[in-house]
């Protein structure tokens, strides 16, 4: 056994596995709704992935700035937004985050520091260059974090933000989860290199940083020195996190693309059972664990019921907040 | 009172807001030390700083999805795309991320920023350099979007956008930048959403934008000495918001419309309005609405075909006149 009193700690460990647990039983209960015809619309699980969201948002601080993707329950649940809020905008309810307005895609909580959910490839990277651009100027500390996957850096605004956040040295921390597929290709027949965001960090003068992302501890760490770096103003950080996700790309997908075997070889390293390990082989005691454990589904069974009781949003929110005097009129 | 080429009232209207807010900041390719390619923002890196005013690499996504971020989070940027055709490698900014921000998070973010850009035609420049875009960006909900066709509205419009809540496309047109124009000096803040009666008249009722703006003058004075045609001129110089009371109300005036457009033809500008007023003064139209516009083809370079396609103060009292004596084309 390890001792109990490394770097990281009982305390920021519980925290992580109380992450992943509740990131992976909302994740599943939002799957189980979408099979009740619950969940409207599309929705992209981070199952499998965990251990980024976990480890990631323990390394922040208040006040630090998260820009995800549509595939980003994981990470706005992170951040510490409650899972009826999100369960809620996945049912598209009045409860939701943004009070059905936006959907499974575009979940936003500017109090707990999610700056929105892009769902156009690539797109929130530059917008994350921008929030650091406003923390220079102004001289704040916060750092933004910009997920997104292995897909995502074939695209031109990836190589656009990388170049900008260097030359102006912005606190940013781009976070690749490379979870081996876009939607359904394998990510190695379409990139000229073997690790899509890893082996690009050269040409913009950036360290090639590739880490198991399947280990909540060791994105931890690895999340704590890019976030120093940022802070004392040395720039951004380009992480590529090495993982897979359980399920397909969407709710539409069986994910038949995938060769046989691969899946299985992967629950081998499911993060949540790797954490679990973890936290045993600290000296943590089963009690604690179990509580955790029960304690994630107690709450997602209060959020559930809470959504499925809650209302649809009112017609009026229809044309509210298209323009900054909260209506839609564009003449007079 | 003084003298402003179109050109330098940008730049000084970007220096009263600057002066007045230090969040606003200013983004673009070479536009700081350079002071732009349409030399439209010298004098700016010098007066306000390496912080304020900023050059970028050549990365038009990176410049208005950074303009966002910063939005978004408490400044108000003011973002260069140096030629308005380049909006299309940015598009998913201006048509999918500032627009829907606001609505998709349910009012919890805003994008309060300007994006300035050289758009229209006249300057040889061919057709991926010259295009009117003002109509791509008409047809976005969430978006404002203005045009000035004088220096002191360029002053004016240009203090209104920084200062307003919403993303505003502002569109300058590179072929005005020489025009010279009286600007008062002090503070100038005009506002979006208002249309300008530029020349009171009662037979007809003529819209522009624009440059379209000194040249639907130029044909009302024509129409006028030649034709005894007595045209309203109002300058449209916001998109959206639609001042639709002041030309409704000059249209129901008149009894005639005509929209002058630089945009190609199909879902121009004037299309927008000749259907408001065929919904809602249809009674009161004493002929039949007319659009003058751009061919619905790319623009060429040789000055002689350019000419042929942008409408002219010729073309267009020639066109108001057969019209207004019965002709309908
Ligand atoms: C510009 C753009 N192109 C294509 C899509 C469609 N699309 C949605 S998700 C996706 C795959 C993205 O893959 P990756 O970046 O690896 O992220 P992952 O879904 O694996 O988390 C694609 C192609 C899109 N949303 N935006
Ligand atoms: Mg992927």
């Amino acid at each position: 056994m390890k001792g109990k009193n490394d770097d990281i700690g009982a305390d920021k460990r519980l925290e992580m596995y109380r992450l992943q647990v509740e990131i992976r039983d909302c994740e599943k209960r939002a799957y189980d709704l979408f099979l009740q015809n619950l969940v409207k619309g599309t929705s992209h699980l981070s199952l499998g992935q965990e251990a980024i969201a976990a480890g990631v948002a323990s390394a922040m601080q208040p006040g630090d700035l998260s820009f995800c993707t549509y595939r980003g329950h994981a990470h706005t649940l992170a951040r510490g937004v409650p899972m009826e809020k999100v369960l809620g905008e996945l049912m598209q309810r009045d409860n939701g985050l943004m009070r059905g307005k936006g959907g499974s895609m575009h979940l936003t909580s500017i109090e707990h520091g999610v700056m929105g959910s892009y769902a156009i490839i690539g797109a929130h990277l530059p917008i994350a260059c921008g929030a650091a651009w406003r923390a220079q100027y102004l001289g704040k500390t916060d750092v933004s974090v910009c997920f997104f996957g292995d897909g995502t850096t074939n695209i031109g605004a990836f190589h656009e933000a990388l170049n900008f956040a260097v030359i102006w040295k912005l606190p940013v921390i781009f976070v690749c989860e490379n979870n081996l597929y876009m939607e359904y290709t394998p990510i190695s027949e379409v990139t000229a290199v073997p690790h899509p965001a890893g082996d690009r960090a050269a040409a913009y003068g950036l360290d090639r940083i590739v880490i198991d992302g399947n280990d909540a501890d060791v994105v931890y760490r690895t999340m704590q020195a890019a976030f120093t770096r940022a802070r004392a103003g040395e720039g951004p950080s380009l992480v590529e996190c090495l993982t897979y996700r359980h399920s397909g790309h969407s709710r539409a997908d069986p994910a038949k693309y995938r060769p046989a075997g691969e899946l299985e070889e992967w629950l081998k390293r499911d993060p949540v059972k790797i954490y679990r390990a973890r936290l045993a082989e600290f000296g943590i005691a089963e009690a604690a664990i179990a509580a955790i454990e029960q304690e994630s589904r107690r709450k997602l069974d209060l959020a559930t019921e809470a959504c499925k009781a809650a209302p649809m949003p009112p017609v009026e929110l229809l044309t509210t907040d298209v323009y900054a005097d909260g209506g839609w009129a564009w003449r007079n | 009172m003084a003298e402003l080429t179109y050109r330098d009232a940008v730049a000084r209207g970007i220096a009263q807001e600057m002066e007045r807010d230090e969040r606003v900041v200013f983004l673009g390719e070479d536009v700081a030390k350079a002071g732009g390619v349409f030399k439209a923002t010298v004098g700016l890196y010098e007066r306000f700083g390496p912080l304020r005013v900023r050059d970028t690499p050549i990365s038009e996504q990176a410049i208005l999805g950074a303009a966002m971020g910063a939005a978004m989070t408490g400044l108000r940027p003011i973002a260069e795309i140096m030629f308005a055709d380049f909006a299309a490698v940015c598009f998913d900014y201006i048509a999918n991320e500032f627009p829907k921000l606001r609505y998709m998070t349910n009012g919890q973010l805003g994008c309060p920023l300007v994006v300035r850009t050289g758009n229209g035609g006249g300057a040889r420049f061919g057709a991926q350099h010259s295009q009117s875009i003002e109509n791509w960006t008409m047809m976005i909900p969430g978006l404002k979007v203005v045009a000035p066709s004088s220096p002191l509205d360029v002053v004016g419009l240009m203090a209104a956008a920084v200062r307003d809540d919403n993303p505003v496309i502002f569109h300058e047109h590179k072929s005005l930048y020489a025009m010279k124009g009286e600007v008062p000096d002090g503070e100038i803040v005009d506002s979006l959403g208002t249309a300008k009666i530029l020349r009171p008249g009662k037979d007809a009722t003529i819209l522009a934008l624009a440059m379209m703006v000194p040249r639907a003058l130029e044909a009302a004075e024509a129409l006028a000495a030649q034709h005894g045609i007595d045209c309203e001129v109002i300058d449209v110089r916001s998109l959206v918001p639609l001042d639709t009371q002041t030309i409704l109300t000059s249209v129901v005036k008149t009894g005639r419309l005509f929209t002058v457009e630089e945009n190609p033809r199909l879902c121009g500008w004037g299309a927008e309005i000749a259907s408001i007023a065929a919904d809602e003064v249809f009674w009161d139209l004493d002929g039949p609405i007319v659009r003058i516009t751009t061919p619905h083809i790319p623009l060429p370079a040789a000055d002689h075909l350019e000419d042929l396609a942008i409408p002219n103060a010729a073309r267009i009292a020639e066109r108001v006149s057969r019209v207004m004596n019965g002709s309908q084309r």
